[in-house]
């Protein structure tokens, strides 16, 4: 989508927008590699990350988000977010626990670092899979309008062959 | 052994879906499909052989001891329903649909195998907790699934009767979830054992009342149960052929089990059935579905829609066996879950066959086919005769099981309606076997370029037409299960 001309033309929006998008960025990886001191997790970071690359995108259009997080990226992003949290669960049970039980990851001590490590790789693969698939619905949204930049839409999974371009 | 890795049954499919996503390459997303589905019936069948005769298999996730943390319980119950899902998963994913559903372009048929596994992973999930809030994750999971892959068939009205099953599937999955939460609220916990063991139900308690009620309704929407079973139809009838017979034999088979389990083992047959009086209702709603839908199948003028009709009448009889409320109906009724996924379908799979060499499933369009395809239509005929339930056929062991049930029961007018309503499954299936040998095709539709289906289509439905045979001969594996679970939903165990 790109932002109506108007938007582009102000110099507040863009300058407010530019400073505050990595901070935004940032606080997300904060809630993320915070949630297991304080309040926070995955999915909160997941949500405020891709929120922070949104807004950059309806400020400088979508285009330029695409260049940055191409669209198959979310779609394997998603994927990868999902199979990193299955993955440690996998491996707790290769390392002879249960599946999820984090204390096997660290066989060494009395399992409190492997508590430890647990959450944090589950919550990364939350985090890596709640902002991929929001901005997946993001752009999937902003494919929809009728009025978009002419591309071509790609066709939905049920869609009939032919019926992807507008 | 196999205790360690029940989990897998879960687990297996729900990560095999992200790493289609990531392989993008069809053939091998069919092929790990295929091996993932395979490796879950071993485990089924490993776990059902491990508990069959009283054992219990109960896995901790994560370690957590249960009441607190997610318990997997596999019983005879559920290990029946396991080895079901995961049978019926095989032969359905075995069975070769030459690319796939028409509507899916190649460059995301990935994404179909990807759904296609989280469906199966959410009804095993479904079948294999014992964690109420968990049933609800993975119902939602198989229903979020199902509904795309509905959405997928080749008429553009899929996606209308899609939407249809999702806003009822939601309401349904809204019900259950307050339900839930009413029992949360009694109890405090939400381990269904502990559940059953700390409710006390009475009439006078509003809120396990209605907790009930809610449940009830809820899964007699996702299970199809007469009033609510009009996506039914639609779903089965304009959904891709194979999601068809995959949701046919295990979708409605899964709810049957959650009802069982919510009415027997959470509140317990005396007060469902001699405080409450739940049979006041169902057994009349099932009767009712019995003839109706039957009634309704014969009018109708597609086979997938007269053979979802049928599905409807035959989800009657199992509610029926369900109400009797005694070891040797609700084995029947449990029985005819697998009988029914049997014939359901290995007839849906027919129905694949016949839309791939005839393009239409139309009553008309298969005038005379059964001289040009005579392996599908033979395999037609046998699963019509189960669904009327002829002796030697599965159909038959069922409604035995259901008559002596209800008779046991004293309900001699219930026991001469089941063997009425087998006669409108005579009606229907009869106007089909007709149709298909000896009505004269039409001149404007010549048959004469159409050839049997491949081998890669025809083998899985003939599996499940010789299974149809076999079990209807040998009831060891079938009876003898469901009534071993029948014993122990009445015991109030899980």
């Amino acid at each position: 989508m790109r932002p109506p001309s108007r938007v582009r033309e102000m110099p507040i929006l863009r300058v407010v927008a530019r400073a505050l998008v990595p901070v935004i960025l940032l606080f997300g990886l904060y809630v993320q590699f915070h949630g297991d001191f304080g309040p926070g997790g995955g999915f909160q970071a997941g949500v405020i990350f891709a929120a922070g690359l949104i807004i950059f995108a309806l400020t400088f259009g979508v285009e330029a988000l695409r260049q940055v997080v191409p669209v198959v990226l979310t779609e394997r992003l998603m994927a990868a977010g999902v199979l990193l949290y299955g993955a440690v669960g996998v491996l707790a049970m290769f390392l002879g626990g249960e599946f999820l039980n984090y204390t096997a990851l660290d066989p060494l001590t009395t399992g409190h670092h492997g508590q430890h490590l647990g959450i944090i790789a589950i919550e990364l693969g939350v985090g890596i899979a709640v902002a991929a698939t929001i901005m997946r619905v993001y752009y999937a949204f902003v494919k929809r309008r009728p009025d978009g930049d002419g591309e071509t839409r790609e066709p939905a999974l049920g869609a009939e062959p032919g019926e992807g371009t507008p | 052994m196999i205790e360690k890795i029940v989990v897998l049954e879960v687990v297996l499919p729900l990560l095999a879906a992200p790493v289609c996503v990531l392989v993008r390459n069809p053939r091998l997303c069919r092929l790990l499909s295929l091996g993932v589905v395979a490796i879950c019936f071993a485990i089924a069948a490993a776990a059902l052989l491990e508990v069959r005769g009283g054992g219990v298999i109960s896995y901790q996730l994560g370690g957590w001891l249960p009441p607190l943390g997610i318990e997997y319980r596999v019983s005879t119950v559920n290990a029946y329903l396991l080895a079901l899902v995961t049978a019926m998963a095989l032969v359905v994913f075995s069975f070769d649909s030459r690319g796939g559903p028409p509507r899916v372009p190649e460059q995301r048929r990935h994404l179909y195998y990807a759904v296609f596994l989280l469906c199966i992973s959410g009804l095993l999930g479904i079948a294999i907790t014992g964690d109420a809030f968990n049933i609800f994750v993975f119902l939602e999971i198989s229903s979020l699934s199902s509904y795309i892959l509905v959405s997928l068939g080749g008429h553009r009205r899929a996606v209308l009767s899609a939407f249809y099953y999702l806003v009822m599937g939601t309401i349904g999955g809204v019900f259950f979830m307050l339900g839930v939460g009413l029992l949360y609220q009694a109890t405090g916990t939400l381990n269904l054992r502990d559940i059953a063991a700390r409710l006390e139900p009475s009439l006078d308690d509003r809120g396990t009342v209605l907790a009930l009620a809610l449940l009830v309704v809820g899964i007699s929407i996702k299970l199809a149960v007469f009033p609510l079973h009009h996506w039914l139809p639609d779903a089965y009838s304009f959904a891709p052929p194979k999601v068809s017979a995959f949701l046919a034999a295990t979708a409605t088979k899964v709810s049957f089990y959650l009802l069982a389990m919510i009415l027997f083992t959470i509140f317990g047959a005396a007060f469902v059935f001699e405080e409450l009086r739940l049979q006041a209702v169902l057994l009349p709603l099932s009767i009712l579905a019995m003839f109706l839908a039957s009634g309704a199948a014969i009018f109708q003028t597609d086979l997938r829609r007269l053979l979802a009709y049928s599905s409807v009448a035959q989800i009657g009889y199992m509610t029926l066996g369900l109400s009797t409320a005694n070891v040797t109906g609700l084995a029947g009724g449990l029985v005819h879950l697998f009988n029914h996924a049997v014939m359901k379908g290995g007839l849906f799979l027919v129905v694949a066959c016949l839309l791939y060499r005839v393009g239409s499933v139309h009553i008309d369009a298969l005038a005379g086919i059964g001289r040009r395809m005579p392996l599908t239509a033979a395999a037609l005929v046998i699963g019509g005769l189960s669904l009327i339930g002829v002796p030697g056929t599965v159909g038959f062991v069922s409604k035995w099981y259901l008559v002596s049930g209800v008779l046991e029961r004293g309900w001699t007018a219930a026991a001469v309606l089941i063997l009425l309503s087998s006669l409108l499954a005579l009606v229907y299936v009869g106007k089909v076997v007709e149709v298909v040998y000896f009505r004269k095709p039409a001149e404007t539709q010549p048959i004469d370029h159409v050839r049997e289906a491949p081998l890669g289509m025809l083998a899985p439905a003939w599996v499940l037409a010789v299974a149809a045979i076999f079990f209807g001969l040998t009831t060891n594996w079938t009876y003898g299960v469901a009534r071993e679970a029948a014993e122990l939903l009445l015991a109030g165990g899980i």
